[in-house]
């Protein structure tokens, strides 16, 4: 029973700029369910996809064991060839394609490359049986929600006769009753002598079907826990590490007057127009002072922004917004900006940076009318205030003159922000700042949060992470599905008091 | 928003080889045009050189190079034209029913076809910008229809002549306000040179001398790096002798073409707006990330608009001095141009992915398919193995181009 199927040892994986992994140790018995805890960007993803040879053997330093034999997967095809599967985070199915092609993509049930559509068919559906997935093997991917797609996924591991099952956050995206099946599901592949690694930061759930605990914290481990010594305290103490004052820059908040107001806000779905994704928000922001928008993923917070921000998200959008108490339109980006408005999106790869061109230009492209004159641009000016937020926010790179690309995410995230800052905006709203970076660059975004705050803007954060929220904001609201249900001053606010807002705005709706 | 510490000069001269490392894409197109061009001086026993050949290459070529200003801005922005040929030859045949059949008068005509040549981008822009159907496919339905309204237009005939004042357009040359100069030679004729285009010439090169050294001064007032004294004087002097020769080549023969300066003015135009303008940076946001240039503030929908208008303009003026060239229209000009544009495009270094791509580059592409096509030609190499070379020399290009980003 306690016999170890896996053992990675020293492992060390450094990206440009930034030492992802280090010196971590991690051992999986046979058959156990063993959960990897820590914060955004801890390193645990990194490390699942070291396992699974995402990054390649060479690429990173130390040695990996399995059951017994050192290994070195080039491929992630290397890796589930000997029953190694990891279903990430962002699912890898493709949605035109029917639940039974998606189950055998790449190995296909096929005698000399034709397709046998029989054996086809019967495999999905005993494979589905087996995850306990009631539909059509031929329903395309596209019809069936989240929850059901997750299943598809580990029906496409076991396809694979997997003997270690690795999932990245399964249940990040899913109601609480698919939660409840999918670890369900995972205690019944556990007694079918399945080992599962599963990354989550539902703590809740991980003391429900977890036999070990390891937690991840700055790219170390930190210690591994064995059932009876699990709490959630200690797991908490073990992945945080420090005190949260130390993780928060001090501020002493100097708020001023409304800076900022929305009035009865409300957006439509933009492909199903009956769907109402903002349902009626009041909120305000005043001048210097840092206001938090907190819930749950789905809660419409990124599509509550976007939708202020040039009508970037949704249909039939309605609502007034007031600026020092004088209506603005924002309905397009360039008149949100001119109205003194900024957003720094949650996803800086796809929708914040030019990933091929460098900070220089990136810096600059909010706004061009600010470097040149009659729109030629005078490339000293730029030059100038290339390297001037360079230097403001602290990027660490060669020159203004590197590729954002090629930057670490900590970094990117300053380019993101120096770009909104040389908008100059009144009013900047964040969403998810510090999103899968590493802990002193998130210290060197709240200090400059807390820097502009001070200048008398106004700060809009909406972050998934609490503890953040409580760290830097002077006033957290509460969203739940579309509808801010809480308002809390950021003395009194705490973890319990969010989680309470959104129960029992739950509640209510149920 | 200040910040007190002090501005770091760093260094203001970087290394020659780390210069040389960034640079090494521009400066192996222009040596690998260079290189071409001598290996068919010599495989042609000196033909390549002549003036009355480096004139035929310009005047042969021109209609692709000014194509392939719109197509840059196309592809860097992320998008294709397929119908570009089609497109010049469409205009092509309507000037010659204007100008031979309707009587209009050459100028008068040039200045509608371009409006026209803009309809047509503005036309073929809207579905795409607006409407998000792929370029691709919009360009290739253009392509059709257009091939198709050439044919009707003409009724399957050539429509020429034109009046003298048309054809000035591509077979003119700049009219000599000094006079020649005649330079007595031991034997032989006499050599006779155009003196305003030497004129030109050394002016010309003064300007890039002069423009050069005070940008390059400017950055060093700015404390910002410049590149060592020696590469720069070097590369200088290179491109000044380099223009200072063609120029003499071209004044041995007729002159400069009319053609060329109508080139030169586009291509100075397109370099200033690309590098220069927040227009120019605008295209190369939105090809590198369009929904962040989007998010930016950018009007993305009406930038690729525009972009398909100025190219659906180009191509328009690329048809008028084909045509012009030809000195008459046919149905089947025009034909399969839009796949020497985009290939001396992609030559030139520019990403299919978009957001990548200099105008440089282009047009040297450009020069390099019509250096290929004239000296093989000279060279007496059958058409068909013509296709096969400069295949394989596209393709060799950009696999050079992927193979040194991958090692980068």
């Amino acid at each position: 029973m306690t016999k170890t199927i896996l053992e990675m040892r020293g492992i060390t994986k450094t990206f440009p700029g930034v030492k992802a992994l280090q010196d971590v140790n991690l051992d999986v018995r046979e058959a156990e369910i063993h959960a990897i805890v820590g914060e955004n960007g801890a390193g645990k993803s990194t490390l699942m996809k070291v396992l699974s040879g995402v990054y390649p053997a060479g690429s990173y330093d130390g040695e990996i064991v399995y059951q017994g034999q050192p290994v070195a997967f080039k491929t992630i095809r290397d890796s589930e060839h000997v029953g190694i599967v990891i279903i990430h985070q962002e699912l890898a199915l493709v949605p035109l394609l029917s639940i039974a092609e998606n189950i055998f993509l790449g190995n296909e049930q096929a005698k000399g490359g034709v397709i046998d559509w029989d054996e086809t068919r019967r495999g999905a559906r005993k494979l589905l049986s087996m995850v306990g997935l009631q539909e059509d093997p031929d329903t395309l991917v596209t019809h069936i929600g989240v929850g059901k797609q997750q299943l598809v996924e580990i029906a496409k591991a076991l396809s694979k006769e997997v003997k270690l099952l690795i999932l990245d956050e399964p249940t990040a995206s899913l109601s609480e009753k698919d939660s409840a099946a999918l670890l369900d599901l995972l205690l019944e592949f556990k007694n079918q002598g399945i080992t599962s690694i599963i990354i989550s930061h539902k703590l809740n759930e991980i003391s429900r079907v977890a036999d070990r605990v390891t937690v991840i914290r700055d790219g170390r481990t930190i210690e591994t826990m064995d059932r009876a010594d699990m709490s959630e305290d200690r797991i908490i103490a073990s992945m945080v590490g420090r005190s949260l004052e130390d993780r928060y820059p001090k501020r002493e908040p100097k708020i001023g007057e409304v800076l900022f107001e929305v009035k009865n806000w409300s957006v439509y779905h933009p492909l199903h127009s009956e769907r109402q994704v903002i349902k009626g928000v009041d909120i305000a922001v005043r001048k210097g002072e840092v206001v938090g928008i907190a819930g749950l993923m789905g809660a419409g917070r990124t599509e509550f922004a976007m939708s202020l921000f040039g009508k970037s998200y949704g249909r039939n959008i309605s609502g007034e917004v007031f600026m020092h108490g004088k209506k603005v339109d924002t309905s397009t980006v360039r008149r949100a900006v001119d109205a003194g408005i900024a957003y720094a999106t949650e996803d800086r790869k796809t929708y914040g940076l030019n990933l091929i061109d460098h900070i220089k230009h990136n810096t600059t492209l909010a706004n061009l009318p600010g470097i040149s004159r009659a729109g030629v641009i005078d490339d000293m000016t730029e030059m100038k205030v290339a390297n001037d937020y360079r230097r403001m926010t602290n990027i660490r790179s060669s020159s203004v003159y590197q590729i954002t690309g090629n930057l670490s995410g900590g970094n990117q995230q300053k380019v993101v922000l120096s770009k909104w800052l040389f908008a100059n905006p009144e009013l900047l709203i964040l969403d998810e700042p510090t999103r899968g970076i590493d802990v002193g660059a998130k210290y060197e975004i709240y200090t400059i949060i807390n820097k502009l705050a001070d200048e008398g803007k106004g700060i809009l954060v909406i972050s998934s992470e609490m503890p953040e929220l409580l760290g830097i904001c002077d006033r957290i609201y509460v969203m739940n599905e579309g509808r801010i249900v809480g308002e809390l001053a950021g003395s009194e606010a705490s973890q319990e008091k969010i989680m309470r807002s959104i129960v029992r705005a739950e509640g209510k709706t149920a | 928003m200040t910040t007190e510490t002090v501005p770091q000069v760093p260094s203001s001269t970087s290394s020659a080889r780390s210069v040389l490392q960034a640079n090494l894409r521009d400066y192996g197109l222009v040596v690998a045009l260079l290189a071409i061009m001598v290996f068919f001086q010599i495989t042609t026993n000196g033909t390549m050189f002549r003036p009355l050949n480096l004139t035929n290459v310009i005047l042969q070529n021109s209609y692709i190079i000014i194509m392939a200003l719109g197509m840059l801005l196309v592809i860097v922005a992320g998008h294709i034209d397929l119908s570009v040929g089609s497109v010049s030859g469409f205009v092509g045949g309507l000037a010659a029913i204007m100008m031979v059949r309707w009587g209009i008068p050459p100028l008068l005509t040039m200045v509608l076809c371009l409006a026209v040549g803009a309809a047509i981008g503005a036309a073929q822009g809207y579905w795409i910008a607006y409407l998000k159907i792929p370029s691709f496919i919009v360009t290739l339905a253009g392509m059709l229809v257009f091939k198709g309204l050439v044919l009707a237009l003409l009724g399957g005939a050539s429509v020429g002549p034109f009046p003298v004042e048309f054809q000035l357009l591509s077979a003119g040359f700049l009219p000599d306000v000094f006079g020649p100069i005649t330079i007595p030679q031991g034997e032989g004729a006499p050599l006779t040179l155009h003196t305003t285009t030497l004129v030109i010439g050394v002016l010309a090169t003064l300007v890039f001398v002069f423009t050069s050294l005070r940008s390059r001064k400017r950055r060093q007032e700015h404390g910002y790096e410049a590149e060592p004294f020696a590469v720069f004087a070097v590369k200088t002097a290179v491109l000044g002798a380099l223009i200072l020769f063609f120029s003499y080549l071209l004044a041995s023969y007729r002159g400069l073409p009319n053609v060329l300066i109508v080139m030169s003015i586009l291509i100075a135009i397109f370099v200033f707006m690309t590098k220069r303008t927040t227009l120019g940076r605008r295209i190369y946001a939105l090809g590198g990330n369009s929904k962040a240039a989007q998010l930016s503030g950018i009007k993305t929908e009406r930038l690729t608009f525009y972009v398909f208008v100025i190219m659906g303009m180009l191509a328009a003026l690329a048809g008028l001095i084909f045509a012009a060239r030809l000195n008459t229209a046919t149905p089947k000009a025009g034909q399969g141009f839009e796949l020497d544009v985009i290939a001396a495009v992609f030559i030139g270094g520019a990403s299919a992915m978009g957001g990548v791509g200099q105008v440089a580059g282009a047009v040297i592409g450009a020069f390099i398919m019509g250096v290929m096509n004239n000296g093989m030609s000279i060279m007496g190499v059958n058409i068909d193995w013509q296709q096969v070379i400069k295949g394989l020399v596209l393709l060799g290009a950009v696999v050079f181009d992927v193979y040194n980003k991958n090692k980068a």
